[in-house]
């Protein structure tokens, strides 16, 4: 299975991925070739958008129409992509520095419009590339290379963050949970509308490093042991939930979707100036 | 069909002229002197069945009209100082991704928000070197309201043709300027696409380029042909890589595709009387001010000439150090503190005196003073 996703969908030429040991991006990664390959739709209208960062160089193994853009300015390059041309499929991959520190903005106003993305944020709660500095998903008290006396700054939930700026789907997978995690994925590209899935990543080399989280299977573990079934979690209370992590989905209504209105306002015009 | 006469403003005659070029996807955020351009982007667009969207800041507009001409659609953004520096950074991306698209910038004073209602010209030297690193770009300014219509054109076709991002110039009194203009017939005008790979052609690479143009041929996405973008430094088969030879090979390709071709972007009007002893470098709004002091200098028996950059960059070189040939001053007008003037220092011969007059006060330079500076030269 492993090999026959892999033949289908990566870059052998690109190989070897820069991902370090252990690292939970490429997992995710693959994930995502496991989802597309579940999707009935044309390959070759899927596009995979990127950002800045290790998350965001997942887009460079891919075979499909890729590209890996400015830090922060996926979101954004994605949005001209699909209205520019609607029937693409248009699929971003970031980071959680890139979504939600430099790239909020782009965030929250694509969540606004409900246009048609989908969005996976491969988040591991630091920024990887640039060698462990703190993001917005890095928990208070924790610890960054330009965070040496514990993290003041309060964290940012990614699948919150969405639902409160009107994403339509959105939702939460890890590392550890391959299957669920595909299937959230999957739902979240079939969905009509801005779609977000916060996918939890392990970054071994810094954050696990830098808070004594332990090597990589620590780290997945962790995932395992503390999470919890959204379902689940609507039946327990703030208290229990502390330190848990929330997996599936955690939103979803059908708001109309923006190229869709947009193109009732074309409509008002085929066939001439009326 | 034939011409048609129409009263038109300047910052209309560019969102008119942009959709005569085939422009059918505008991303933008208003600012002042150029929101008419995004206001009629709006309103036009879905008539011709094109798309306008109304991005968070301008960072975003740059990044989407990217995204748009990734899609294979001609695509454009209208802004003025404050949110051309906010879409620098994107600009290097386009430059090296090689991703058409036309960026418009009606100047306003600076720097910061500055006069956000008076001209100015003072974003001549960050439209060419605004974004870091050596980099590709076309830069064109027009001066009258029919000129904005001929030239957004021109804009659009440069960007295709040699793959590579087009700043269109204007500045606030052309944008906010009413003439009576004739708009042309549809069927005379040149409209230039981006080049695709042919069908068969298996042995295809996205950033392969040869021949005179050196532009390679990227066909939209979703059309069958999957490869991989990156404002890293790539490959030809548009990977990163960080090899010297290949990141040699890219960048002085990039820059070689404009250079090799300067007779083809280069245009300037240029009329030096065979007595004048001065010419006056002049561009976009203030150049009228310029043909102004001109006659009046005619009238006292001064012959004064003209030469009016239309490209600014790439730099006419060759141009100017021919001109300083023909005269022994000259005398460079521009609404800055002093921007082309050192270009033209730089090419005119050892020998030919340059001058400067500029303004940075929010006012426009006027006849009489550009005639009393050169008196003051001659
Ligand atoms: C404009 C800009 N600012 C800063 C950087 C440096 N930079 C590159 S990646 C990165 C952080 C990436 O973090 P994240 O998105 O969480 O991805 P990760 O590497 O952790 O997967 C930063 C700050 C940049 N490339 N561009
Ligand atoms: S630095 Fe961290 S995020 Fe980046 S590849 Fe290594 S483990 Fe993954």
């Amino acid at each position: 299975m492993t090999h026959e996703i892999i033949e289908k969908y990566f870059r052998k030429d690109m190989m070897p991925h820069i991902f370090c040991p252990g690292c939970g991006h490429g997992v995710l990664m693959k994930d995502i070739a496991c989802a597309i390959d579940k999707l009935d739709v044309d390959k070759d209208k899927i596009c995979l958008v990127s950002g800045i960062g290790c998350s965001s160089r997942a887009t460079g193994y891919m075979d499909f129409n890729t590209i890996h853009t400015t830090h922060g300015r996926a979101i954004a390059v994605a949005t001209g992509i699909k209205m520019a041309n609607p029937e693409l499929m248009v699929i971003v991959i970031t980071g959680d520095g890139d979504a939600a520190a430099i790239g909020g903005n782009h965030f929250i106003h694509a969540a606004r419009r409900n246009i048609d993305l989908t969005v996976f944020v491969f988040n591991n709660n630091i920024y990887g590339m640039t060698g462990g500095q703190f993001s917005p998903t890095t928990p208070t008290d924790d610890y960054g290379t330009t965070a040496p006396y514990g993290n003041i700054d309060q964290d940012f939930d990614i699948a919150d963050l969405a639902k409160y700026s009107g994403a339509t789907f959105v939702a939460r997978g890890s590392v550890y949970h391959v299957d669920k995690t595909i299937r959230l994925m999957e739902r979240a590209m079939l969905h009509k509308g801005f779609s977000v899935v916060d996918c939890m990543s392990n970054c071994p080399t810094y954050y696990g490093r830098k808070n004594h989280k332990g090597k990589a299977p620590d780290m997945i573990r962790w995932q395992k042991d503390n999470a919890v079934d959204s379902k689940k979690a609507e039946t327990m209370t703030d208290e229990e939930l502390t330190g848990k992590i929330i997996i599936g989905e955690t939103h979803h209504d059908n708001r109309e979707e923006y190229t869709a209105k947009y193109q009732k306002i074309k409509d008002r015009f085929v066939g001439g100036i009326k | 069909m034939s011409s048609k006469r129409v009263l038109m403003q300047g910052n209309e005659a560019c969102l008119e002229g942009a959709l005569v070029a085939g422009m059918r996807f505008y991303a933008g955020y208003p600012i002042t002197p150029s929101t008419e351009i995004a206001e009629l982007a709006a309103l036009r667009l879905p008539m011709e069945q094109g798309s306008f969207i109304q991005m968070e800041d301008e960072i975003a507009s740059i990044a989407a009209i990217i995204g748009g001409s990734v899609a294979g659609v001609k695509s454009m953004t209208a802004t003025s100082g404050p949110g051309f520096s906010l879409m620098q950074e994107n600009i290097g991306y386009a430059a090296i991704t090689e991703t058409p698209c036309v960026i418009v910038n009606v100047q306003r004073g600076g720097p910061s928000t500055g006069l956000p209602t008076s001209p100015s010209q003072g974003d001549v030297m960050q439209a060419k070197w605004g974004t870091h690193g050596d980099h590709p770009i076309i830069v064109i300014s027009p001066t009258s309201v029919l000129e904005t219509y001929q030239l957004i054109i021109r804009c659009f076709n440069l960007s295709e043709k040699y793959r590579v991002p087009v700043i269109f110039l204007m500045d606030e009194s052309v944008g906010h300027m009413r003439e009576g203009i004739e708009i042309p017939d549809k069927s005379s005008i040149e409209i230039i696409d981006r080049k695709l790979p042919d069908e068969g052609d298996d042995t295809w690479l996205p950033y392969e380029a040869d021949g005179k143009e050196m532009t390679p041929a990227i066909p939209p996405f979703g059309t069958g042909r999957k490869y991989h973008i990156t404002g890293l430094i790539h490959d030809e088969h548009g990977y990163p890589t960080s090899n010297s030879e290949k990141t040699n090979k890219l960048i002085n390709r990039l820059i070689n595709k404009i250079e090799n071709n300067r007779d083809d972007i280069i245009t300037f009007e240029e009329s030096i009387p065979e007595n004048a002893k001065i010419a006056v470098v002049c561009f976009g709004g203030p150049a009228r001010s310029v043909k102004r002091a001109i006659t009046k200098a005619k009238e006292e028996n001064i012959d004064v000439g003209l030469f009016r950059l239309i490209t600014i960059w790439p730099f006419p070189e060759k141009q100017i150090a021919k001109l300083s040939e023909k005269v022994d001053h000259i005398l460079v007008a521009e609404l800055n503190n002093g921007q082309i003037v050192n270009e033209v220092k730089r090419c005119a011969r050892h020998g030919c005196s340059v001058h400067h007059i500029g303004k940075i006060d929010g006012t426009i330079l006027m006849p009489d003073e550009i005639l009393a500076k050169i008196k003051e030269v001659i």
